[in-house]
């Protein structure tokens, strides 16, 4: 008779990627005990598609992250091989910092910082079953988390779970006509989980995504292609990382492109790629197309860019960016030597398109919990999302609001107005998602409001609140604040006038004299003035850090825009502020139109804000439910 | 995004609040927390005392003028009533004018000009209700309202989007939506897509489509008031005479009226003035299946002219009897009457030939007609949205009796004048104006040097107002717009 052993814990993490890792991280650090589980410890953290962490908005997403209390900046920080401030050309809500990751090194330290956090167990494993039981505290029928088994018969107890499986659940990797059902990079890939979800009436569906061939740098000929450098000072991405501490020699990549006649290699073989073959039925994302993808949607494009990012730097692994693709081999051999500089390449691992199961996130609360089970959280490519700063991201979330449960406290949920993550977390369980979620500058509303450079001053304060973030953290943030208001308000009252030696300042800075009394925030307002180039019309001026006079910069040059994006988030706030009771029967609400009716059934959302974004709801049914709550209230006498 | 709820009770809305009919005093509405500044700004008495110097809930004698102006519009009873001591439980200004279409416009037009907001279906009902106004057992009615008022004010947004000005607004939103999903592309793709030189390059562009809406703004200023009136659909079997009562009512040969069925190929249009009725005539190709392409899009858009009537005239050819033509036209009109605020009038012409159209005939095809609709054929015995009058065209018989009965049906508000067509132009006019305005905010930006990503609020607000005109979603147009035309990601 086998007998099963069993554990205790808090928490339960299915998978250690990049969004377990902050899940388990948060929880473990909340003080509950965790256990991560992951198919291999080797596989923990692991970047198994491009070489960097950041870019346009992504950037964004990792120093918000890092503002929570999350560990991804940190880490990248500390690993890195080349750091860059995208868009820096432009106006500072579009910076975005991008940095060429070692991912080995990426990988080893994040493990390290799991293995080393107290509270936190790493079992490897696959989990097979999520064990639940009536929840007597929910609505009829509602179930709880109770525990899960691991593939061994273990069954771990525990009061929540939060699911991460990336790419893994019933993956299937393609290259060409060559199918093996394997996860990334050839790791095992999970199976059970599946069966054990729809059990609890959880579906899945398919997504897919794809990555490029790797190469032995050796083979290429950087010498046909332009080299691309990092910054000279290098800005890190966490708020409590020293930039000293940070500088250092960089590893460049290189940008060479396709030409037409690697387009006509994939044309003449377009049969032959599994997607265009029909084999591939998961939906793939538009915002990473692959090169079969560009050269038949765009034929009027007659190259496209390819930049080769190093792997890591004890390894001679190329990335070969740009070109992902599901060809055959010989197909991917023959298209990747026509480009420039890859002539005589070396492919080691091809480019393939890996399939998996994901959920549909409409089914989750805000807080990324399930509706359906109390205490089962998910997060990260599990949710219908891509890449790892969004995963990341959610695990971060989701940890937290597993911990928040568990205390008895109301869940961190961000708004849109506040936070990156809040956009996207709204976009995947509001919105209708048909393929794999990325975060773009455009999704973000309010984004001259959300700037990667004030991250902290908007979200280190719900950092401190749930206990990630240090009390001296926290209140280095908010002397932060308290300065850049006092020195903003200093600006506005110092005025200078048109004396002779003040001219001369202006002469030589290159900006027109001043006529009358100016008050300096006016000069400041200038395009072609800084709060630097001020300083000889101002000698009273505090000593104060360039963070903090950035921010003083920022607001003033941009005050209208900030001022006409701050009314426009007082609008929508208000709406998001009226609340939609748990417990709302939407077939009392009379006058609804049916397809509202449904729709609001299924999704259930936490406000009129929700509402008003979920397709299928139009403004008068919106109209019609404010009516409903009003009365509701009034009948309650509230 | 674009989606504003008129919840907000802290912005002040005007509208007609009497039905827009010629005779009678109407009153024009203002409510919120600037109606009475509103109402001090355009109305004064003979001895100079503003609204906001008025006892509260008395009626006062005053000139409307439009204070950029100078041009008195109306003389007019206006009273103010002060929070919570009026129908919305918020200040509020009413100007009872002498009535008169043309009138009860430009008041309205005036107090929008001056910073109220034009009201929303129902929104007066609705703010009475938040306010406590209103019992809460009515509270269910004002949804129905609210949620029916919203049908037909799409039906009658859709109805003037027909044609040149939708097109216009369409190319515009089409214009700004490429330019934004440019711009994010670049923003999202900087290493792929070059901004060099384009600041100048949008600038161009908006400042033509500045051009364009403010073109459009003054034909809207001018055409509004030619919107007006009872929107009236003359529909019958090929040759049931048609034209030949649209020529009777516009008295001209507007239409070109021949034995041949079928020689009316288009819909045509004229506005006629009926005693105090003001009526937009349309006659129909007539409603028969086809097999002759340029008719066929004439009986489209007589099937479509239909659907935007407020009054039906249906004519039945008594010489040629019922027939099963007669069937299916009977159908179609019986749908819209029961579905909305279509009345029909149904003249059953050539009243001089022999007739062969019995009474038992007549009820036989309203009960074909109603349950081809979906109503039980009891239900339908004394529809009173239907009425019949024989006639005849040709020898006038019984024609001053049609007028009398729209007349009647007119002053009674049982045939209601699309007010709805002229307040969504009112709105349209709103929105062109605040795209406008936010275009300008674009080109003020780039004249500044100020770098692209603040571009986007401004381009998108355009975008957004544009977008409330057609009654289109913004929603997630721009990212299927990027992923579109704009190759991006590595």
């Amino acid at each position: 008779m086998a007998k099963n052993y069993e554990l205790t814990c808090d928490v339960c993490v299915i998978g250690a990627g990049h969004a377990g890792c902050e899940a388990a991280l948060a929880s473990a650090r909340l003080g509950l005990e965790t256990v991560v589980f992951t198919m291999n410890t080797d596989a923990i953290a692991m970047m198994n598609c491009n070489p960097h962490i950041g870019g346009s908005s992504k950037g964004h997403i990792v120093r918000e992250i890092d503002a929570l209390g999350g560990q991804m900046g940190k880490n990248i920080d500390q690993t890195f091989l080349q750091s860059k401030m995208l868009n820096r050309s432009k106006g500072p809500a579009v910076h975005s910092l991008r940095a060429q990751a070692d991912k080995a090194a990426y990988a080893r330290r994040m493990r390290q910082t799991l293995e080393n956090q107290p509270h936190l167990t790493i079992r490897q494993g696959e989990v097979v079953d999520i064990l639940t039981d009536e929840d007597k505290n929910g609505t009829s029928g509602q179930r709880k988390i109770t525990g899960v088994v691991v593939n061994t018969g273990t069954i771990y107890h525990c009061r929540a779970v939060i699911i991460c499986t990336g790419t893994y659940l019933n993956a299937r990797c393609l290259v060409g006509e060559c199918i093996t059902e394997t996860g990334p990079s050839g790791m095992q890939r999970s199976t059970y989980l599946r069966d054990a979800l729809a059990k609890l009436g959880i579906t899945t569906r398919r997504f897919k995504t794809g990555t490029p061939a790797r190469m032995d740098g050796r083979t290429l000929d950087y010498s046909k292609m332009k080299r691309q450098d990092g910054d000279p000072v290098i800005e890190p991405f966490s708020f409590s990382t020293d930039p000293a501490s940070i500088q250092k020699e960089q590893v460049p990549c290189y940008l060479t492109y396709t030409n037409e006649k690697t387009h006509e290699i994939i044309r003449e073989n377009i049969d032959r790629s599994p997607i265009y073959a029909g084999i591939i039925e998961g939906t793939g994302p538009r915002y990473c197309p692959s090169i079969e993808d560009k050269v038949i949607k765009f034929p009027d494009h007659d190259r496209h860019q390819v930049f080769i990012e190093p792997e890591g730097s004890d390894t001679n692994l190329m990335y070969i960016d740009g070109m992902s693709s599901s060809m055959p081999d010989d197909v991917q051999q023959e298209m990747y030597r026509t480009v420039p500089g890859l002539e005589h390449c070396r492919i080691v691992k091809n480019a393939y398109a890996i399939e998996y199961d994901c959920i549909n996130a409409n089914i989750l609360k805000l807080s990324l919990e399930t509706k359906a089970v109390s205490g089962l959280f998910c997060a990260g490519q599990f949710n219908g999302s891509s890449g790892y700063e969004e995963a990341a991201a959610q695990g971060l979330i989701a940890g937290i609001n597993a911990a928040m449960k568990l205390k008895g406290r109301g869940p961190l949920i961000l708004k849109r107005s506040e936070s990156y993550i809040g956009v996207m977390i709204d976009d995947l369980v509001t919105k209708d998602n048909r393929e794999p979620y990325r975060m773009m500058t455009s999704r973000a509303e309010y984004r001259l409001l959300l700037r990667q450079d004030n991250a902290d001053l908007r979200l280190r304060k719900y950092g401190y609140e749930v206990g990630l973030v240090s009390k001296e953290d926290y209140e280095k943030t908010e002397t932060k604040r308290a300065q850049i208001q006092a020195e903003i308000a200093r600006l506005k009252e110092t005025k200078v006038g048109a004396a002779a030696e003040n001219q001369k300042v202006m002469e030589r800075i290159g900006s027109a004299p001043i006529r009358t009394l100016t008050s300096l925030s006016d000069l400041l307002c200038r395009p072609e003035m800084t709060y630097e180039m001020l300083k000889d019309l101002d000698p009273d001026r505090p000593a104060l850090s360039k963070e903090v006079t950035t921010q003083v910069e920022i607001e003033i040059k941009y005050e209208g825009y900030i001022k006409r994006q701050e009314k426009q988030v007082k609008e929508f706030e208000r709406l998001e502020a009226r609340k939609i009771p748990d417990d709302i029967d939407y077939d009392d609400v009379k006058s609804l139109r049916l397809e509202a009716r449904q729709k609001l059934k299924a999704l259930r959302p936490a406000s009129i804000g929700q509402a008003s974004r979920m397709a299928g709801v139009t403004p008068a049914d919106v109209n019609v439910l404010l009516i409903y709550l009003d009365t509701r209230n009034r009948k309650e006498g509230k | 995004m674009a989606l504003t709820f008129n919840e907000d009770r802290n912005d002040t809305i005007a509208a007609i609040a009497t039905g827009l009919t010629q005779s009678g005093i109407g009153i024009i509405r203002i409510s919120g927390p600037d109606a009475i500044q509103v109402g001090d700004r355009i109305a004064k008495t003979r001895k100079g005392k503003r609204v906001s110097d008025f006892e509260p809930s008395v009626m006062h004698f005053c000139d409307i003028t439009d204070p950029y102006t100078k041009e008195k519009l109306d003389e007019c009873l206006v009273t103010a009533f002060h929070a919570p001591h009026s129908y919305t439980t918020e200040d509020t200004v009413e100007i009872s004018t002498h009535g008169g279409v043309y009138v009860m416009n430009e008041v309205l037009s005036l107090c929008l000009r001056q910073g109220a907001r034009l009201a929303e279906p129902g929104e007066f009902t609705k703010r009475a209700f938040l306010g406590g106004r209103i019992d809460l057992t009515q509270a269910e009615a004002v949804m129905d309202l609210i949620s029916s008022e919203n049908d037909f004010a799409r039906k009658t947004a859709l109805r003037q989007m027909d044609g040149a000005l939708k097109d216009e607004i369409e190319s515009i939103r089409e214009r700004i939506l490429h330019e934004e999903a440019f711009i994010e592309s670049a923003l999202d793709d900087p290493e792929n897509y070059s901004m060099d030189g384009y600041p100048e390059k949008l600038k161009r562009i908006c400042s033509d489509l500045v051009d364009s809406l403010n073109a459009m703004i003054l034909r809207s200023r001018n055409g509004r008031v030619l919107r007006t009136g009872v929107r009236t659909v003359i529909v019958g079997k090929p040759n049931a005479g048609k034209s030949s009562l649209l020529n009777y009512l516009t008295g001209e040969e507007r239409a070109i009226v021949t034995d041949v069925p079928g020689t009316t190929r288009d819909t045509l249009e004229e506005k006629v003035r009926l005693g105090d009725v003001e009526l937009v005539l349309t006659d129909t190709a007539g409603i028969h299946e086809t097999d002759d392409a340029v008719e066929r899009i004439g009986v489209e858009r007589a099937t479509k002219a239909l659907d935007d009537a407020d009054l039906v005239l249906y004519l039945i050819d008594s010489a040629d009897g019922i027939t099963g033509e007669d069937e299916k036209i009977a159908t179609l009109i019986a749908k819209r009457v029961l579905s909305g605020n279509t009345r029909c009038i149904v003249l059953f012409n050539k009243s001089d030939l022999p007739g062969r159209v019995s009474d038992e005939d007549t009820k036989r095809l309203f009960r074909i007609a109603m349950t081809g609709a979906g109503k039980a054929p009891d239900e339908v015995i004394n529809y009173r949205k239907i009425d019949s009058l024989h006639i005849s065209v040709k020898d006038g018989t019984g024609l001053s009796d049609l007028k009398d009965k729209i007349g009647q049906m007119f002053r009674t508000g049982e045939l209601l004048s699309s007010n709805e067509v002229l307040l969504t132009s009112g709105r349209q006019l709103q929105e062109a104006v605040k795209a406008r305005d936010s275009l300008l905010l674009v080109m003020q930006s780039i004249e500044k040097g100020m770098t692209e990503e603040v571009y986007s609020p401004d381009l998108m607000a355009a975008y957004a107002a544009l977008g409330r005109i057609t009654g289109e979603q913004v929603e997630d147009d721009l990212v299927e717009k990027i992923f579109s035309e704009f190759c991006l990601g590595k």
